[in-house]
């Protein structure tokens, strides 16, 4: 891996090294499909870009990290670039100082890939809108993580307010598994849902999220518990006529489904890294309408309690 | 197949978002009024019919959700085999990797062992281990290990598919797997007819209503027509078509099925994807193997057979067919077959075909023995290992373009690949030494080993002359996509146990293949031995004649 570190730099200058450093490494950016905008804390810079690499295997892209350094200071921008064999794309570190923090989509837009979609991830706190945030307006798909809020069950819930077709949260990205174990079990008909409970643990975001998807689904009243976790733990659902189909998992790796008429049975449902978390969220960029239908459910329910 | 297309469309919400934000907060509202509106009849419906109702919690736009299988068990005859071992265990340990084997679901292995339920789940944690494309995770290997069963026997012996039938009714029991079997005929076609009559016998070829049963046979799908009929006649009497899978691992490959995307996603290649702009096409399988321990099958079967029979022509169809309607089974199918019956054979089979048989050489840097010398083949065998033929399709699209086939075994190297040769620019505005070494451009789509494509045209050599040279332009499918995509055999699993059967030939396909084959081997067989190529090499002078006769040369690979 080659780093190339620019002080006091700009924008174009970062392009004219990023093309001559393509030129001498034999073309290795051939194939990106994508740019991936990480806005991020200098703490949480590490993870994000071990992420995105990870999920740049899948998709090659070029990421475009942006840390926000101190406002007082006088206006700068600091550029780390590495190219090399670790990932198929390129990855630029952006460090922005002074009044330039206010202003991150002026470096960004002469940096994305022409013609391929833009993707914008807030792996840390994120703007209350992302779709009007500067640097979220230049990106097609908005990646929040209310697990990563201060408040992270408001932060699921108020995002139904501030939707825009193209937003998505990692909350509901970790739910994949769940969700597809649930509409397996569902796939030989088991009748009405009348209730039902999803239990995680206290402040996981995801666990009202699914709540608020099963009831949008299954028109059915779905309650959140809590649980010492880790994660979700456990969906409970009350069908009519007795009997209870329940997903629990405890040890957040091997999940146990039993229902009504049937034995139990063991499916593995781990939970997932971050970069498994990014590669899905890379995999289909259109927007996703289930994901808005459950967080305007989840809005009404929060508003009528 | 669905990724292309996929950032063919993204383009359009980049732009919304940069746009008008406000215009699409309206738009969202508009869609949750018209979302909203659909549920509520959906809720209609399903009070009126409960029983009836779809599953609730999937929806077509929901496409997080993989496709899952529903409760089953696959049943495998010939779990000792190397395919078993290489392919297919670690395949169904990578599909519950990714998550799509349903809750449930069970793994019967049934050979001539001595095994316990343990050994058999010893063997395939070893298969696993040693050839699985994802990372090994303990809570997966719990769930699968679960539902692992072996059943002893021989096929002959009725007392063990008794057994059989047995162990699968309480696996129904103890697993929830609600009568669904798949039988997975990894065994040698001599064994088909009996193994077929058995589930019969067992009653385990019919499964009560409401749960399917599926089988899945290999290649080879007979040796000529009238074998592949009776072949075919005998399954058909106890499976109906539809339950047929008939795998050809070939079309399981990304690229393959990227064929279709390539073609009928884009503008860009069709209005030159006829005879007013193609010169001809060459679809090639290399491989630098021998015949290595398949001496026993190879021998009598040949190069024509094994390979250009079911993979090339199968290849030769998607490439040349026209657009199916839907990207559904039966308007693939039907498309295929409307191709492959307008393949026509060369009017002279000596000049419009050629065939070798490889002789002791040096291979990639070792010496290697002849086929002659192969153990097990008789000294006089006159089976073809290399074979190559013209064929023309007979449309308005094709006639008069010719599709080169070839394929042979210890040749210089391992490759799979379509190429696409354009004709020459009509006219050429540059001096002829300005262009003396530009060639013909070419779409080349490479199946194996390194899946992409390549298009090759003509650029300008930098300087002050203007002289205009070949160059490559490459897509490689693990750039752009998947680190490694999915084995050929994970699609083809899935999709049987799914039933869903696009990527699967229908016995028509096959029929039609045979007829294009049949005369070709009847010529062959009064022809005496094959010409002999040095292993190494790339195949028997004939065969480099056959083209130059057209003006035309092989690529070389």
């Amino acid at each position: 891996m080659t780093t190339f570190n620019l002080t006091e730099t700009t924008a174009s200058k970062i392009s004219s090294t990023l093309t001559r450093l393509r030129h001498q490494m034999g073309a290795p950016a051939v194939g990106m499909v994508l740019t991936l905008v990480a806005v991020v804390d200098e703490a949480g810079q590490y993870d994000a870009v071990r992420a995105a690499t990870e999920a740049a295997r899948e998709h090659p892209s070029r990421i475009l990290v942006i840390i926000n350094r101190s406002p007082n200071e006088h206006n700068r921008l600091d550029a780390e670039i590495r190219v090399g064999e670790s990932a198929p794309g390129e990855v630029v570190l952006l460090r922005l100082y002074g009044e330039l923090t206010e202003h991150a989509h002026s470096v960004i837009t002469p940096l994305l890939l022409p013609d391929t979609p833009v993707v914008a991830w807030w792996p840390c706190q994120g703007p209350d809108v992302p779709a009007k945030d500067p640097v979220g307006r230049l990106a097609g798909r908005r990646i929040t993580d209310a697990q990563a809020a201060r408040d992270t069950v408001a932060a699921i819930s108020g995002r139904a307010d501030v939707y825009v077709p193209g937003d998505t949260d990692m909350a509901w990205t970790r739910l994949t598994p769940w969700r597809s174990l649930l509409a397996a079990a569902f796939d030989q008909p088991i009748g009405k849902v009348e209730r039902g409970v999803v239990e995680g643990a206290a402040g996981n975001p995801s666990a009202p999220l699914l709540a608020a998807w099963l009831s949008d689904r299954l028109a059915a009243p779905i309650e959140v518990a809590d649980s010492s976790g880790p994660g979700l733990t456990g969906v409970r659902l009350a069908v009519a006529g007795g009997g209870e189909l329940v997903v629990t998992r405890t040890d957040a790796r091997l999940a146990t489904l039993s229902r009504p008429g049937h034995p139990d049975r063991r499916v593995a449902l781990a939970r997932r890294p971050t970069s498994e978390l990014l590669a899905e969220e890379l995999r289909r960029l259109d927007p996703d309408e289930v994901y808005a239908s459950a967080i305007q459910r989840l809005a009404q329910l929060s508003k009528s309690r | 197949m669905t990724e292309p297309r996929t950032r063919a469309e993204e383009t359009a919400p980049a732009t919304a978002a940069t746009g008008t934000v406000a215009e699409t907060v309206t738009q969202a509202a508009a869609q949750a009024a018209a979302q909203a509106a659909t549920q509520a009849t959906s809720e209609q419906v399903a009070a009126a019919n409960p029983l009836s109702l779809p599953n609730p919690l999937r929806d077509p736009r929901d496409r997080r959700l993989p496709r899952v299988a529903e409760p089953c068990v696959l049943v495998l005859f010939g779990v000792t085999g190397d395919l078993a071992k290489r392919k297919l265990l670690p395949a169904i340990y990578d599909l519950g990797n990714r998550g799509l084997l349903p809750p449930g679901f069970s793994l019967v292995g049934f050979a001539r062992r001595d095994w316990a339920h343990e050994d058999f789940a010893q063997v395939t944690y070893e298969a696993v281990k040693e050839h699985a494309r994802t990372p090994f995770r303990e809570e997966v290997w719990k769930q699968i290990s679960e539902g692992i069963h072996f059943c002893p026997g021989t096929f002959d012996d009725d007392g063990a598919f008794d057994v059989l039938a047995m162990m699968l009714k309480e696996i129904d029991e103890t697993r929830g797997t609600g009568g669904n079997y798949a039988f997975y005929l990894s065994v040698p076609p001599k064994y088909f007819p009996v193994v077929i009559e058995q589930l019969k016998r067992t009653n385990l070829a019919q499964g009560p209503s409401g749960s399917w049963r599926r089988v899945v046979v290999e290649k080879p799908f007979g040796h000529d027509l009238n074998s592949a009929r009776e072949l075919n006649a005998l399954t058909n009497a106890v499976f109906p078509e539809e339950s047929v899978f008939r795998i050809d691992h070939y079309l399981g490959k990304e690229t393959v099925q990227n064929i279709l995307a390539l073609r009928f996603a884009n503008t860009l290649y069709e209005p030159i994807w006829n005879r007013r702009y193609v010169d001809h096409i060459q679809i090639t399988m290399a491989e630098d193997i021998g015949i290595g321990g398949r001496a026993g099958y190879y021998d009598g079967i040949g190069a024509a057979r094994d390979v250009i029979q079911n993979h090339l022509l199968q290849l030769l169809a998607l490439v040349a067919m026209e657009d199916p309607t839907f990207f559904d089974a039966d308007s693939l199918r039907r498309e295929k077959e409307k191709v492959l019956s307008a393949v026509q054979l060369p009017a002279d089979l000596a000049a419009g075909t050629a065939r070798g048989q490889y002789t002791r050489g040096w291979q990639g840097g070792e010496p290697v023995v002849g086929y002659l010398e192969e153990d097990g083949i008789p000294a006089d065998s006159i089976t073809e290992t290399y074979a190559a033929v013209r064929l023309e399709v007979a449309n308005r699209r094709w006639a008069g373009v010719p599709f080169y086939l070839r394929t042979g075994k210890r040749l210089s190297g391992r490759m799979t690949e379509v190429a696409v040769v354009f004709q020459r620019a009509p006219h050429l505005p540059f001096s002829k030494t300005d262009t003396e070494i530009l060639g013909q451009n070419a779409l080349v789509i490479r199946v194996q080993p390194d899946e992409g494509i390549t298009v090759r045209f003509g650029s300008k050599v930098p300087g002050t002359a203007m002289e205009v040279r070949d160059v490559l332009m490459d897509f490689a499918y693990g750039e752009s996509f998947m680190e490694s995509s999915p084995e050929a055999y994970e699609r083809l699993l899935l999709d049987v146990l799914i039933g869903d059967p696009p990527l699967f030939p229908h016995q028509r396909e096959v029929e039609l293949s045979w007829m294009i084959m049949d005369p070709i081997e009847e010529f062959w067989a009064s022809q005496g031995r094959p010409e002999g190529y040095p292993a190494g090499t790339w195949g028997p002078a004939s065969a480099d004649e056959m083209l130059a006769r057209d003006g035309r040369a092989w690529r070389r690979l």
